[in-house]
């Protein structure tokens, strides 16, 4: 009994992570509708841009401390990803706003490659070890470790949600943000300039992506080119979970695919007497979605949309 | 009114006049023979199939530069490298390109799935394969001549890993975890079968995928059980942070791998937590090898660190080369005796042959980290060992 | 409006068109357009046609490599499994992300059934239906929870179940050891008629037909036969279903069709297609593994279908061929640099993916209705345009 609150404390670490790629997808999707495959690959770009920069502070001697370097690689990657969301929205997806909605996805899929395999050539094929920065001390309570790593990056995401919420709902962009998601043309017609506005949400979303891919990085320790594909195609899962386009949808789908993730890896084995084992964690959380669906349609916290596609 | 778009013509001349480039071979010129290298070159397995191509080129070019003579003709080695993207399907139609394109002996291909199926290809056409790191068993029980293999099979690493880490280990309590691919699995099987034999108990038995980072859930179901030991079969990209988990969820017990751990890589990814950890690799020690050391050398300051399978791409080049060298001959039906006759010294250890085309068991090197570096611990089997059972 | 200079064709800049703001298109006079619909041309357009199917093999062969054949061959397979999503994405208009599982069901299917694994060895005449069947049964348990999802909801849950099958696939070797988990089944049975193997060279009226070529033909027959059925479908009353809920559910339901049936009708058929495909596929490789059915592979066929033009056969076979054709063309890059810049400046490998991505954008920024939309769908998207007037 003692693991399952070690389970839980797994699942709500490995859930904000989701959900901190999750908020980035759902704000694009609010907005335009589109599914951006393009964004794990920004994610991976920021973590690999934050690595690259720190490794030549780490390298050059210079004695700062480790939360400084990873501030200035933070720092670094922020605005190198916020270049890449507004060049991908203006270049890829901009002239396609009028097309069917399947264009624009292919487009984002031939971003993704894109970018991957410029990764690949910039960056090498090999997996690049992040420096440990962040301290990581670990706390023991009641037979679990939760180390303050972990419990930054939770924290992180709940203030991002936070902010992205205040964001949405007390600002100016986020009434013309709102206003465009509703109905592009009117918001025009009532003086919100919808190019823009679209443009800041993707700005918005890859700076987030920055954020994310740095403390995926400094999580786990990696980063690879090809580090991108899983987690956005998780974090997708997580942000249709939780209602794709509802922020808070996002960071709640985030949480609870973390700890279906993690009760699944931890108990299908026992709970079917052996018969599955954790290798089914995947068709698991699957599982469970589908299950959500059938009785949501719209995700947990997604609004119901009138039947007219 | 037809409408034809200026841009539909466009994208389709863009398309012949790329077509067109692929009629022009070069024409295989008097001393100039083609050696055939398929890996992944792009895709998560992209740094293996890279490590790959270098070892094998550097091969080539070692070789070139001795400027040899065959069968009366001064040659030159031509490595022709081609990505199969781990993938089957895409790994036939590179293995038809090679045969297409005469060359006279193919190393590769990387993964099980993509050798078996090429296999197929390359032995109705009569070309000699050797590969570097495929494991599965059944790619030399298709009864073809002309594949072989320098990597020793799971069954005997599974093996001495099991006796291993029961009589020098003193494990008891073992926890067993693998990535689900043909590597890990049926490392890890031979492992628990070899540890059960020799009454040890499996406390668990874990899973995870190929692409996964996080591996807390199922470390977290082991420490449940207080194993005294856990086996990873996986690769080092994932073995290093598993390690890192490992201590940061405050589990005491070593860490045992295979081959696919015992790299550089997973020292730096698994950090401090990387001490102690034990893992195999078939072979001797590089140092122990003769040019061994001078190979690693050659190697980084060519192409930088190696990341696991390099030395085996070196040496199954080596060993097509030489045959050839030996035969006196390029012609694929003249040498092909000699390569199922080799019997060599490669840098990754004794190459020699059985009937099957697999390494004749060959010794297998534990080694384990202390002080942030690869130490050999002990050497087990040899030339004196039992040829494989199979 | 024939041209005043006698030539038969006109050279116009668009302003406006179903392909795109500024496209400069050629005209070609009306001369042409009754020339196009007489039979006697028809007819000719179409037996050469087969004759160049026919000959196709020899063709490569000798111009290209044989590797091309195979490549063909492959096209073939990747054509069959476009128009089996053709059928859930273009004409039921539901966003299928995993329909790579039941290409894997037909490969296991038929994997299973013709190889030493069990010791079965049924023949293939028995085992492609069989696998059509099998699949259909797994289109509808994939269709039945989605029935009441829209969009993306419908993707994530198809991209789940797609990698659901993919892991049982995977994982399925203990307790019972059904599919030999992620070593693979091997040695699988090749596809024989009776006596006549497809996996043996023979000789016929003086010409040799290796074993790539048998297989090519074979495809070809079965891809023919998956053409004309799509054909039937799209003009018979299931496929105005389809087109009906496509374009808008709650009217087609008002029309009296039955939504549930339809959607779920249009899941086996897709999924049947891909499970002959599997079938094949088995027969051809000799080998089956999980790792060929990975979620890659359901968004390269779902990139065939909308990049040739979704919803128009003729569309989606060009999708498919070019999807197909692409990646292997620019292997070349390599000779292509040597020939143009005297030296390789790139590596061949690490560009051809991204150019193969560029190339992706460039299609749909290009032609985002596809490269060979049909002309209705044209029309609408014109129309679309023209009404909500934004550029």
């Amino acid at each position: 009994m003692d693991i399952f609150l070690q389970q839980l404390v797994n699942g709500i670490v490995l859930g904000a992570i989701y959900a901190l790629v999750a908020l980035g997808y759902t704000m694009v999707y609010g907005i335009l509708g589109l599914i951006n495959f393009a964004h794990g690959e920004v994610v991976m770009i920021g973590a690999m841009v934050a690595l690259a920069v720190i490794q030549v502070l780490v390298g050059s001697g210079v004695p700062l401390p480790g939360p400084l370097i990873a501030a200035v690689g933070l720092a670094a990657a922020i605005p190198v990803c916020m270049a890449l969301g507004y060049a991908i929205e203006r270049i890829a997806y901009r002239p396609l706003r009028q097309a069917p909605r399947l264009a624009a996805l292919i487009t984002a899929i031939g971003v993704s490659i894109v970018l991957q395999n410029a990764a690949m050539i910039v960056w090498g094929r090999q997996y690049h070890s992040f420096p440990a920065l962040l301290p990581a001390t670990p706390h023991h309570f009641a037979g679990a470790t939760v180390n303050d790593l972990q419990l930054f990056i939770v924290a992180l995401a709940a203030l991002i949600m936070a902010g992205l919420l205040w964001l949405v709902h007390r600002t100016r962009l986020g009434r013309a943000m709102r206003a465009t998601s509703q109905n592009p043309e009117v918001a025009g017609l009532m003086g919100v300039n919808v190019n823009t506005v679209i443009s800041l949400t993707f700005v918005i979303g890859s700076a987030l992506a920055a954020v994310a891919g740095i403390m995926v990085a400094a999580y786990y320790g990696v980063a690879h080119y090809f580090m991108g594909f899983m987690l956005g195609l998780k974090a997708f899962t997580a942000a249709v979970l939780g209602g794709i386009g509802n922020i808070a949808g996002a960071m709640l789908g985030g949480l609870l695919l973390g700890m279906i993730e993690s009760f699944g890896a931890g108990y299908i084995g026992p709970l079917t007497g052996g018969f599955l084992g954790s290798h089914y964690q995947d068709v698991f959380a699957f599982l469970v979605l589908i299950l959500v669906l059938v009785f949501r349609p719209s995700g947990l916290l997604g609004e119901r949309v009138s039947d007219r596609t | 009114m037809i409408r034809v778009s200026v841009t539909g013509a466009g994208l389709s001349l863009a398309l012949t006049l790329l077509l067109t480039a692929c009629g022009q071979q070069s024409p295989s010129s008097g001393g100039v023979i083609r050696i055939g290298q398929v890996s992944p070159l792009t895709g998560p397995q992209a740094h293996l199939g890279k490590d790959n191509d270098n070892g094998a080129r550097l091969a080539v070019e070692e070789m070139n530069a001795r400027g040899l003579t065959i069968g009366g003709v001064k040659v030159k080695f031509e490595l022709v490298s081609e990505d199969d993207q781990a993938d089957p399907k895409t790994g036939t139609i590179v293995a038809q390109k090679l045969v297409d394109a005469k060359v006279a002996g193919v190393i590769g291909h990387l993964n099980s799935g993509t050798t078996i199926p090429a296999s197929k290809i390359y032995h109705d056409a009569g070309i000699p394969q050797v590969s570097p790191s495929a494991t599965n068993p059944k790619y030399t029980l298709q009864g073809y001549k002309g594949a072989f293999r320098v990597m020793a099979n799971d069954v005997q690493q599974g093996k001495t890993l099991g006796e291993f880490a029961l009589a020098k280990l003193g494990a008891k309590k073992i926890a067993i975890i693998d990535d689900r691919t043909a590597y890990g699995q049926g490392l890890a099987d031979e492992f628990e079968k070899a540890a059960k034999a020799g009454g040890a108990a499996i406390v668990g038995r874990e899973y995870t995928n190929d692409r996964s980072t996080d591996f807390r859930a199922i470390l977290t179901s082991v420490k449940g059980r207080q194993p005294d030991l856990v086996f990873f079969g996986g690769m080092d990209a994932q073995a290093g942070p598993m390690a890192a988990q490992m201590r940061s969820l405050g589990i005491k017990a070593r860490l045992l791998g295979g081959d696919g751990a015992q790299s550089q890589e997973f020292i730096k990814l698994a950090g401090a937590a990387a001490e102690g950890t034990v893992a195999s690799s078939p072979g001797l020690p590089l140092d122990k090898m003769p040019g061994g050391k001078s190979f690693a050398d050659r190697y980084s300051a060519k192409y930088g660190q190696i990341q696991i399978y390099a030395p085996y791409a070196y040496d199954a080049a080596m060993t097509l080369m030489e045959a050839m060298v030996k035969a006196n001959s390029t012609v694929p039906a003249k040498y092909l005796p000699e390569l199922a006759k080799t019997s060599r010294q490669g840098v990754s250890g004794p190459i020699a042959f059985d009937d099957k085309g697999d390494l004749k068991s060959g010794p297998i090197t534990l080694y384990i980290v202390k002080g942030g570096k690869w130490n050999a611990l002990e050497t087990v089997g040899g030339t004196a060992a039992a040829a494989g059972k199979k | 409006m024939a041209s005043s200079d006698g030539l038969p064709f006109t050279v116009h800049r668009s302003l406006f068109t179903g392909y795109g703001k500024g496209d400069t298109v050629i005209y070609i006079s009306d001369r042409w357009q009754r020339w196009r619909r007489d039979p006697r041309v028809v007819w000719t357009v179409y037996i050469t046609l087969a004759a160049l199917l026919v000959v196709l093999p020899f063709v490569t062969d000798w111009a290209l490599g044989r590797s091309w054949v195979r490549i063909a061959a492959f096209a073939l397979l990747y054509i069959m499994l476009a128009l089996g999503l053709n059928i859930v994405v273009g004409y039921a208009g539901l966003l299928d992300l995993g329909y790579v599982a039941f290409f894997a069901v037909g490969a296991y299917c038929y994997a299973l059934l013709a190889s030493p694994h069990f010791g079965l060895h049924l023949p293939f005449w028995l085992l492609l239906p069989l696998g059509a069947v099998v699949t259909c049964i797994f289109g509808v348990l994939l269709g039945a929870p989605t029935l009441r999802l829209r969009g993306d909801y419908l993707a994530i849950v198809t991209l789940g179940f797609g990698e659901i099958i993919r892991i049982f696939l995977n994982n399925l070797d203990a307790p019972v050891n059904i599919t030999n988990g992620p070593q693979g089944v091997n040695l699988i049975d090749p596809i024989r008629v009776g006596e006549f193997s497809l996996a043996q060279t023979h000789s016929f009226l003086g010409f040799t037909f290796p074993v790539v070529y048998n297989y090519y033909y074979l495809f070809l027959l079965l891809t023919l036969a998956v053409v004309f059925v799509s054909l039937r479908l799209e003009d018979s009353r299931i496929g105005r279903a389809w087109v009906a809920i496509r374009e808008d559910e709650v009217a087609a339901a008002a029309m009296g069709i039955n939504t549930r049936n339809v959607k779920l009708l249009a899941f086996a058929m897709g999924a049947s297609f891909g499970g002959v495909a599997g079938g094949l596929f088995a027969g051809f490789q000799g080998l089956v593994s999980p790792e060929s059915f990975t979620i890659i592979e359901s968004i390269m066929i779902l990139c065939m279908v909308v990049l040739g033009g979704m919803g128009h056969i003729p569309g989606v076979i060009l999708g498919a061929v070019l999807l197909v054709v692409l990646p292997e063309a620019l292997r070349y890059l390599g000779p292509l640099q040597q020939a143009l810049f005297g030296r390789v400046l790139a590596d061949p490998a690490e560009l051809r993916l991204l150019v193969f991505g560029l190339a992706l954008i460039l299609v749909m920024l290009l032609r985002p209705s596809g490269l060979w939309p049909s002309t209705v769908r044209q029309r609408e998207l014109a129309a679309g345009a023209a009404e909500s007037g934004r550029a």
